[in-house]
């Protein structure tokens, strides 16, 4: 009953919520879209936190993406020894420097006068949400290594069956609760998504990577793309 | 040829007092502000000096403009593919401590301070953090040559002087500075637009304002680092990117912007420029030593045929056709000759030109008394007291020729008008000097007008910006009639 509020409900009402928020923000507060670069005000200690955690972060990300893709193919690719443990050790890698560099930022903020000054709840929630999820990830990694492989093999039918609207909680009810834990606080970074800073993740630029470099905007013709 | 239209300036720096006036109205209309306290659009800097930001001219440094290299025109500070690396930690964005920590003062207390035998006193505060400063720099420290030791020693146009005229700046009897007001120069190639990753800076195609879409800006702050004046600023607080707008609400209503407006010396100057759009890049491109020509030779004559036709072909109203025939700016910079731009090296190509100051002369003396002796009319220009070479670092690409053009020019002007008016120098002297420079009796009386006797038509001539016609383009007039202005004022909606 708790496993299916937890895992059969609680995905749709945080994934339902942030389509909503986000693109009802992104139309109605377009300019709350910010990363809310705090560099200007610190310019040091910027560089050692934000640099790693994002690289990190990145890195695993994708590494969740990759297994929830293509599962099939992770497994086939695994099935050798020496690329299980070099894709093991780059998400761990990952891992860490993602929680390193998370713990300096949240340190950064705490520490430094000027940029408590633009902290706001909103920001405090974020970091709580993301010191779990990274230490715990962390965690699991340590306490339940070859992730790669049991991930494609539990948790890719589990999310696959959420994506076709036909819940199926059965393969990971038996994990550990490290990883259940792990999951859950996914949906709650999900849900809370759209309230926060994060949204930054969804206006990261990609047309400059093939625009003509100047823009001219004329009355009364649309937008050049950007 | 691609004629495109810009409301361009120009910068009288022989007549700039350094009153601050400018900086002063531009903030209490615009950056008065939570996060933009330490912003100044429009800011006044003492030469020689390190200026605001300091040390913004040392690009070593901050990475700003264009450069270069195999035959293209490249951004210093990023690229498509630096910016993926950079756009978590941007290695040239310069921080708060480059600029100062704005602060104001603690009045409350003077009130609530409770009773003691001391007066109350009201101390500094961070207007970031609210807390008690020490106040260690601000927007103007270098002022009138204040801590010059420090300041005015580092100036990055001291590069090539000589260790005498080094000295001879800062001497008690020959000290020399003038003030340098800085504005967006709303480039022809703004290296701020091309750098933004969500592409939210733009230029304007109808006047050519640069502007920062505050709805597509999400934070990247390439622009900060891009703009090698540093007129883009990081509003801290909203986390955006704010720079000076030209006041085109007031342009758009036919008033100067603030800061022209509230020019006590009256140094400001703002008029249409044609120019040829398609030869931008071309001109960029250019060595060092003749990018100023060149970028004066993009500016095209509103009272040439071809060029009206071309213009009319390219959608320009008559009106600002007109207007931009009456240009002082086309007069100063095109004409005559005597404006120019700043640091044109950054190959932004600025559309805010400078006229260069004449300074007092080194006297040198034969005998005791003062040397006048001189066939050489215009010898002393080189031994004014702000070396050529200074001002050519400033506004000649290192390159002397164009600004002992506009300097000889500009005493031509002064000796004739001595000639006619105080009779201390003879009229066949005065005529032979302004031969010299290049100017005619005509063009010298228009040189004085306009220089010295303008009025507020005289010095800004707006084209009617047809607001109403833009508007049209955009949406019905019927529903703008009915909205709520400019920029984010939203209307009294009903809220779900
Ligand atoms: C390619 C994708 C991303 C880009 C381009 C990006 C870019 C940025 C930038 C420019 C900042 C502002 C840093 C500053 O100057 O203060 C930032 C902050 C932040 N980003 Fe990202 N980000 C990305 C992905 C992510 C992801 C996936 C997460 C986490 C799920 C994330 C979490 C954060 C957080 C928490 C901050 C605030 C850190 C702080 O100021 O202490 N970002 N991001
Ligand atoms: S001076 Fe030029 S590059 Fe700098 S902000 Fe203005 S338009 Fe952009
Ligand atoms: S108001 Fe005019 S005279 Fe005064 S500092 Fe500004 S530009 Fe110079």
């Amino acid at each position: 009953m708790f496993d299916t509020l937890l895992f059969g409900v609680l995905p749709y009402v945080a994934m339902f919520t942030f389509f909503l928020v986000t693109i009802q923000r992104y139309r109605q507060r377009s300019f709350s879209y910010s990363s809310l670069s705090s560099q200007f005000l610190e310019n040091r200690r910027h560089f050692w936190s934000l640099v790693p955690f994002h690289y990190g972060i990145l890195v695993v990300l994708a590494g969740h993406i990759v297994a929830f893709l293509f599962p099939r193919e992770l497994l086939a690719f695994n099935s050798r020894p020496l690329r299980l443990y070099i894709l093991e050790t780059a998400a761990l890698t990952g891992g860490l420097m993602t929680l390193v560099g998370l713990t300096a930022a949240v340190f950064r903020r705490w520490t430094t006068a000027k940029i408590r000054t633009v902290t706001t709840v909103s920001d405090w929630l974020v970091y709580a949400l993301l010191t779990i999820q990274v230490a715990n990830g962390v965690y699991v990694a340590v306490a339940h290594p070859w992730g790669s492989s049991w991930f494609a093999a539990s948790v890719s039918p589990y999310l696959w069956s959420l994506a076709r609207l036909t819940p199926d909680i059965t393969t990971i009810t038996p994990l550990p609760w490290g990883v259940k834990l792990h999951i859950i606080n996914a949906y709650l970074l999900i849900g809370f998504f759209p309230f926060t800073r994060l949204v930054h993740v969804l206006v990261i630029p990609n047309v400059y990577l093939w625009r003509k470099p100047q823009v001219v905007r004329w009355p009364g013709r649309p937008y050049p793309a950007s | 040829m691609n004629v495109r239209s810009q409301i361009s300036m120009v910068f009288h720096l022989d007549k700039c007092i350094g009153c601050h006036t400018c900086s002063v109205a531009c903030k209490n209309v615009w950056t008065d502000r939570k996060g933009a306290e330490y912003m100044w659009w429009n800011n006044v800097e003492t030469k020689p000096g390190t200026g605001y930001p300091t040390l913004w001219e040392d690009q070593e440094e901050y990475q700003g403009g264009w450069e270069v290299s195999d035959g293209k025109l490249q951004l210093k500070s990023t690229s498509k593919k630096k910016i993926v690396f950079n756009i978590f930690h941007n290695p040239h964005m310069p921080s708060i401590d480059d600029y100062y920590e704005p602060w104001t003062y603690n009045y409350e207390h003077l009130f609530d301070a409770p009773a003691s035998d001391d007066q109350p006193v009201a101390r500094p505060i961070s207007q970031i953090t609210g807390e008690l400063v020490q106040i260690e720099s601000g927007p103007n420290w270098d002022d009138d040559l204040g801590g010059s030791p420090v300041y005015a020693a580092n100036d990055p146009n001291l590069e090539g002087l000589s260790e005498e005229q080094r000295e001879q700046l800062s001497s008690v009897e020959r000290l020399v500075y003038f003030y340098l007001p800085r504005i967006c120069n709303h480039c022809l190639n703004p290296s701020c637009v091309a750098s933004c990753p969500s592409g939210a800076l733009y230029k304007r195609g109808q006047d050519g304002i640069v502007l920062v879409d505050q709805n597509r800006c999400r934070a990247w702050r390439s622009c900060v680092a891009a703009c090698p004046y540093k007129k883009v600023y990081y509003n801290w607080f909203a986390g955006k990117a704010e720079k000076c707008i030209l006041c085109y609400p007031r342009l758009e209503t036919g008033q100067a912007p603030a800061c022209f407006h509230s020019c006590v010396g009256r140094i400001r100057y703002l008029g249409v420029l044609l120019y040829d759009a398609s030869r931008i890049e071309e001109v960029a491109l250019k060595k060092d030593a003749e990018l100023v020509e060149a970028h004066r030779s993009l500016i095209l004559d509103p009272n040439d045929p071809e060029v009206i036709s071309a213009a009319r072909a390219a959608g320009i109203d008559e009106a600002v056709l007109e207007s931009a025939r009456k240009s002082p700016v086309f007069k100063f910079v095109k004409e005559w000759k005597m404006a120019l731009p700043p640091h044109i090296e950054y190959r932004t190509m600025p559309m805010l030109f400078y006229v260069p100051p004449l300074s007092p002369v080194i006297s040198s003396r034969v005998n005791g008394l003062v040397d006048f002796d001189s066939t050489e009319f215009f010898h002393d220009i080189d031994e004014s007291r702000v070396p050529v070479r200074f001002l050519a670092n400033l506004f000649g690409a290192g390159e002397e020729r164009e600004v002992r053009y506009a300097l000889r020019k500009q005493k031509a002007v002064r000796w004739w008008r001595r000639a006619r008016t105080a009779g201390d120098v003879d009229q066949e002297t005065a005529l032979r000097m302004l031969a010299e420079a290049d100017c005619t009796p005509e063009q010298a009386e228009a040189i004085y007008q306009l220089t010295s006797l303008c009025t507020f038509e005289d010095r800004f001539v707006i084209p009617p910006m047809h607001r109403e016609q833009v508007i049209e383009q955009a949406q019905s007039p019927q529903q703008a009639r009915s909205s709520a202005g400019f920029g984010f004022t939203t209307g009294t909606a009903r809220s779900i």
